[in-house]
């Protein structure tokens, strides 16, 4: 019983870190109607950023958050606003330009961080990165557990600020008609801008959060980009609750099956949901929140 | 007959082309640039013509390889029965799929295959009692020289072409376009939309798994991260549509040639142009950028997709009067 408790809490904690990243993903596919597939390219950045800060200036990679997170958010909103926004003017044949676009931007971003620090594994590793603590029979690491909270804690902040301010109200509106949220006076140019900003940030502060327990390489962008998808469309587009929800399946998902069949069928679980979603719950858990 | 000279000329220059340049180097090139106009072909005719994007061509190109590899290693069977096989696979693999994800609108589809790609390639990398795991299958090859290889994939390269030829030109084609423009309305008049987008997706995976099956029996080794590669097939079948200009019928292959010489101009560092002047003036400074330009091929692709989709949305063949405008000067006629 210790084992599948233990497989659970590591899955949660796992899921709570996708889940920021998921939001991310989420809240641009609301507003914009695209996955933006360099999202997990984007969080690889920041983990570098993370990397250059700890081993040049020993800056403790949490407290890199506040420099990885504007970082991020500038580097989004130069995106959107440079690379996006300018082919929405444009007639093509494809619907599916700005999706290739942000499939183009990852390859970059992989490629630029790829010259700069080669293809080899680093490590950012501090004193905790590798401590763990007991309650009752099930160790937790420390590392990860820390950063389940800022996660929980950057995640609440997130639902907030959608729900309650302002700002947020316009990026909900501009998600659900943007002719409607235009006529009401949002100016949702700015809007797209601002919510590619916030995406980025949040898979920032995943990465930021993630890089004391992972391994860092160019290519670990890849693979975090497919999981985000997977949680945004099981926790159905566009939909922010949803993807507290996607993500924390996900990682449960993961983390059982990475313990009961075998490490290579982590990545297989996900897809497996994936499918089974896109059967059964075309719409995701979005159909069942209602948010 | 004006409208095929260019082509049958270019038809022409090809089948002449290996009996003058004698480098195997070259071939071994142009051989790639026609499996990647099989593959761009195919991939176009789902994307352009019906509009629906696939992220994960790499799923049925390497279904192709893998049904070719394993009938000769599990039954001896010559690799070249697996060129039936393999596009009869991959259509099979597309199928229960198509099936699954045609019923949902939106952005659905082109997530699923990039999904379909990794499960397949994870599903290669576990099923090691059938598949060999990332050991991969090696084959020996059937010829030790080029020609016979060129000869066939520039055979089966013309087959995709005027299969594409015939069907868009056909009713099947107009049913194509009609939904990519408005799945809607196509429905209203009519159109069995589900049923003409798995036919699209079947043919353009048949010609995928095709070029798959061709791959292994030409390379003679193939493991799950080379023929499931997301960033080396799924991605680059995306971005040979996109350069060359989708909804084209002769696209593909401009955007495999630009594809192919992008690669091999930063593979061998701007044709030795770096290595050259390193030689000349001895300093180690240009070994240093030769030794990055080798590497950084994708990074140029990367850029170049960046710039085609910004400044040419329609591609190259697709935005061919605004680049006459543009560049040349010349004025449209009339």
């Amino acid at each position: 019983m210790d084992v599948f408790w233990q497989t659970l809490v590591a899955g949660i904690l796992k899921g709570g870190l996708y889940a920021l990243i998921g939001i991310g993903m989420t809240l641009i596919m609301g507003v914009m109607g695209i996955i933006n597939l360099a999202q997990g390219q984007l969080m690889m950045v920041s983990m570098y950023i993370t990397y250059v800060l700890f081993s040049a200036l020993r800056i403790d990679p949490y407290l890199s958050l506040a420099i990885a997170m504007p970082a991020l958010f500038l580097l989004g909103v130069l995106i959107q606003k440079y690379f996006l926004n300018p082919l929405l003017k444009v007639d093509t044949i494809l619907p599916h330009n700005q999706v290739l676009m942000t499939v183009g931007i990852g390859m970059v971003l992989t490629e630029v961080i790829r010259f700069i620090f080669k293809s080899d594994y680093r490590s950012v590793s501090t004193t905790y990165s590798n401590k763990t603590f007991f309650l009752g029979h099930i160790s937790f690491s420390v590392a990860l557990t820390v950063a389940f909270g800022i996660a929980v804690m950057f995640t609440l902040g997130m639902f907030l600020f959608l729900m309650k301010t302002d700002l947020g109200r316009s990026i909900r509106a501009t998600a659900q008609d943007k002719e409607a949220a235009t006529l009401m006076g949002v100016n949702t140019g700015r809007i797209t801008v601002i919510t590619f900003g916030l995406g980025s940030a949040l898979a920032a502060c995943a990465g930021t959060l993630l890089a004391p327990v992972f391994y860092i390489f160019p290519d670990i962008g890849g693979p975090f980009t497919s999981k985000a998808f997977v949680i945004t469309i099981l926790g159905g587009l566009g939909s922010t609750v949803g993807a507290i929800f996607g993500g924390l399946t996900l990682g449960i998902a993961e983390s059982v099956g990475s313990t009961y069949l075998g490490m290579d069928y982590e990545n297989i679980i996900g897809m497996i949901i994936f499918v089974g979603v896109l059967v059964f719950l075309p719409s995701g858990f979005k159909r069942l929140t209602k948010v | 007959m004006k409208k095929n000279l260019y082509p049958l000329i270019f038809l022409l220059a090809l089948i002449v082309l290996p009996l003058l340049l004698r480098q195997e180097y070259y071939q071994h090139l142009i051989i790639l640039f026609m499996m990647w106009v099989i593959i761009g072909s195919a991939w176009n005719l789902l994307a352009g013509y019906t509009g629906r994007v696939s992220f994960g061509h790499a799923a049925f190109f390497g279904s192709g390889a893998y049904a070719a590899g394993l009938l000769t290693y599990h039954y001896a069977i010559s690799p070249w029965w697996g060129m039936v096989t393999g596009g009869l696979l991959a259509t099979a693999v597309a199928f229960p799929f198509g099936w699954i994800t045609f019923r949902l609108r939106g952005a659905y589809f082109a997530l699923a295959t990039l999904a379909l790609n990794e499960v397949l390639k994870d599903a290669a990398k576990i099923a090691e009692p059938l598949t060999n795991g990332m050991v991969g299958i090696l084959i020996m090859p059937t010829f030790s020289s080029k020609l016979p290889y060129y000869y066939i994939i520039l055979f089966m390269m013309v087959l995709t072409i005027l299969c594409m030829r015939l069907t868009v030109h056909s009713k099947l084609g107009y049913y194509f376009i009609s939904i990519r423009e408005d799945q809607e309305a196509a429905e209203s008049m009519g159109i069995n939309t589900t049923r003409y987008k798995m036919i699209s997706l079947c043919i353009g995976t048949f010609w995928t798994g095709l070029a798959g099956a061709f791959y292994m029996n030409y390379m003679g080794f193939i493991d799950p991260s080379v023929v499931f590669s997301l960033q080396d097939l799924s991605i680059a079948a995306v971005l040979v549509g996109i350069v060359g200009g989708v909804g084209t019928i002769y696209g593909p292959a401009v955007g495999a040639f630009i594809m192919i010489a992008v690669q091999e101009f930063f593979r061998s560092g701007f044709f030795g142009l770096f290595k050259y002047f390193a030689d000349k003036t001895g300093s180690s400074a240009f070994t240093t950028v030769s030794e990055f330009v080798k590497t950084a091929h994708t990074l140029g692709f990367g850029l170049l997709v960046i710039f085609v989709i910004l400044l040419l949305p329609n591609g190259i063949v697709g935005d061919w009067p605004k680049i006459k405008r543009k560049v040349f000067r010349i004025k449209p006629e009339n």
